[in-house]
């Protein structure tokens, strides 16, 4: 135990952590382009319409609807799997931190950041 | 114009926008709304969704060269980001109550704010130690040209509150609000500048994931809108970070200035008769 505590310094799991991030925006990023390129194939002749607000249809905007219609190579759904991914890799880093303040033993400091966390997936989730 | 004229457009206006914002750390989102709402007409919502989800992928992705240097405080960073996590909410839940106007008016007045410059750091060394900050153990030391050196933090419920401002900020406006960030840590806590820039922006990614889950609920996030966005603020950061290195960044910052100061008036103006 003590020592798993001295090789996992604070130093060592944020830059593992960091390298992570990299990898889920590297990864969110090649599916948003993916999608976009499919997206553009579908769409891309077509008039846009944003000057009015109408919001996004609930197939998009719930991680349920985005997971359906990306699956089904739908391209703005593939798109907005890669925004979900992107979302999420930073809400990965604070699970990263609660376990990595739990190896350490600190107690007070496991709570903060799960405080943070479940308001995190509260907001993401409630949809 | 069609879909892929639009989406040209907007690539090509969010990689100028990542550049900007990386060459004058104020984040991609303080030019993007406004390119995206004055620049496009489109819907302030839109426009907000889209630039918050690129203020995540620049923050995310820049994680890995920030924490090599070894500067960040995890503990307070993760301490403080319940305030903004808290303030984002609030924010992101405001935006769905306010008029689009009001949402500009405010983003007018953060851009003037952003170009008042906080040179002096007088109000650093004042204040006593905060047992608070010793007790959540923020002391800690940061590498210097001369060795490890300690740091002690002051005045801790006032840094958190600033903090929970910045992630009212951030949700509403869908930017990093970057700046108020810092500002609370290195001016109010005391915290060392290179401490406070990259804790801050650790702590954006986080902030924002917690609006932007928000957002996607409520349908602010747009698939043909945020796709553009966020790839060309991805290129424009990346592009900002290798000519910091090595060009006169003087006169370009200048430039910037001038600009931000145009839309900021231009943001409010157009809040103010309604027209965003």
């Amino acid at each position: 135990m003590q020592l798993t505590q001295s090789y996992w310094t604070d130093e060592r799991i944020e830059l593992v952590i960091s390298l992570l991030l990299r990898i889920g925006v590297v990864g969110a990023s090649a599916i948003v382009l993916m999608g976009g390129v499919l997206y553009l194939f579908q769409y891309g002749l077509t008039i846009p319409n944003y000057q009015v607000f109408h919001g996004e249809p609930l197939s998009l905007c719930t991680v349920n609807g985005i997971l359906t219609t990306a699956l089904a190579f739908e391209s703005s759904g593939i798109i907005q799997l890669g925004l979900l991914l992107l979302i999420l890799t930073p809400i990965a880093r604070v699970v990263f931190s609660v376990a990595a303040f739990g190896i350490q033993r600190d107690r007070p400091y496991v709570s903060v950041t799960l405080i943070v966390l479940i308001v995190l997936l509260y907001n993401l989730l409630q949809g | 114009m069609i879909i892929a004229e639009l989406c040209s457009f907007i690539f090509v206006g969010a990689v100028i926008a990542g550049f900007i914002g990386s060459i004058t750390g104020l984040g991609g989102g303080v030019v993007l709304v406004p390119f995206l709402a004055l620049g496009l007409g489109i819907d302030m919502h839109y426009a907000i969704g889209a630039s918050l989800v690129s203020v995540i992928a620049t923050s995310s992705g820049a994680a890995v060269a920030y924490i090599r240097e070894g500067y960040s405080n995890i503990r307070a960073g993760m301490f403080l980001e319940v305030a903004t996590v808290f303030g984002a909410t609030f924010g992101a839940f405001l935006t769905t109550r306010v008029t689009t106007g009001a949402i500009a008016i405010v983003f007018g007045v953060v851009l003037l704010f952003s170009l008042i410059p906080f040179r002096s750091s007088n109000m650093k060394k004042e204040g006593r130690i905060d047992p608070l900050a010793t007790r959540l153990r923020f002391d800690a030391s940061y590498p210097t040209a001369i060795g490890m050196r300690e740091y002690h933090v002051r005045r801790v419920p006032l840094g958190f509150l600033i903090m929970a401002v910045a992630g009212s900020l951030s949700g509403l406006l869908g930017i990093g609000s970057g700046a108020t960030k810092v500002l609370a840590m290195d001016r109010v806590m005391g915290f060392p500048f290179k401490v406070s820039t990259t804790t801050s922006n650790f702590m954006i990614g986080v902030t924002a994931a917690a609006s932007a889950g928000i957002y996607l609920n409520r349908g602010y996030i747009d698939p043909g809108l945020a796709m553009p966005t966020m790839l060309g603020v991805l290129v424009g950061a990346l592009l900002g970070t290798r000519v910091l290195i090595g060009a006169e960044t003087r006169i370009l910052r200048w430039v910037f200035s001038i600009a931000i100061l145009a839309l900021g008036v231009e943001m409010i103006f157009n809040g103010l008769t309604g027209k965003l």
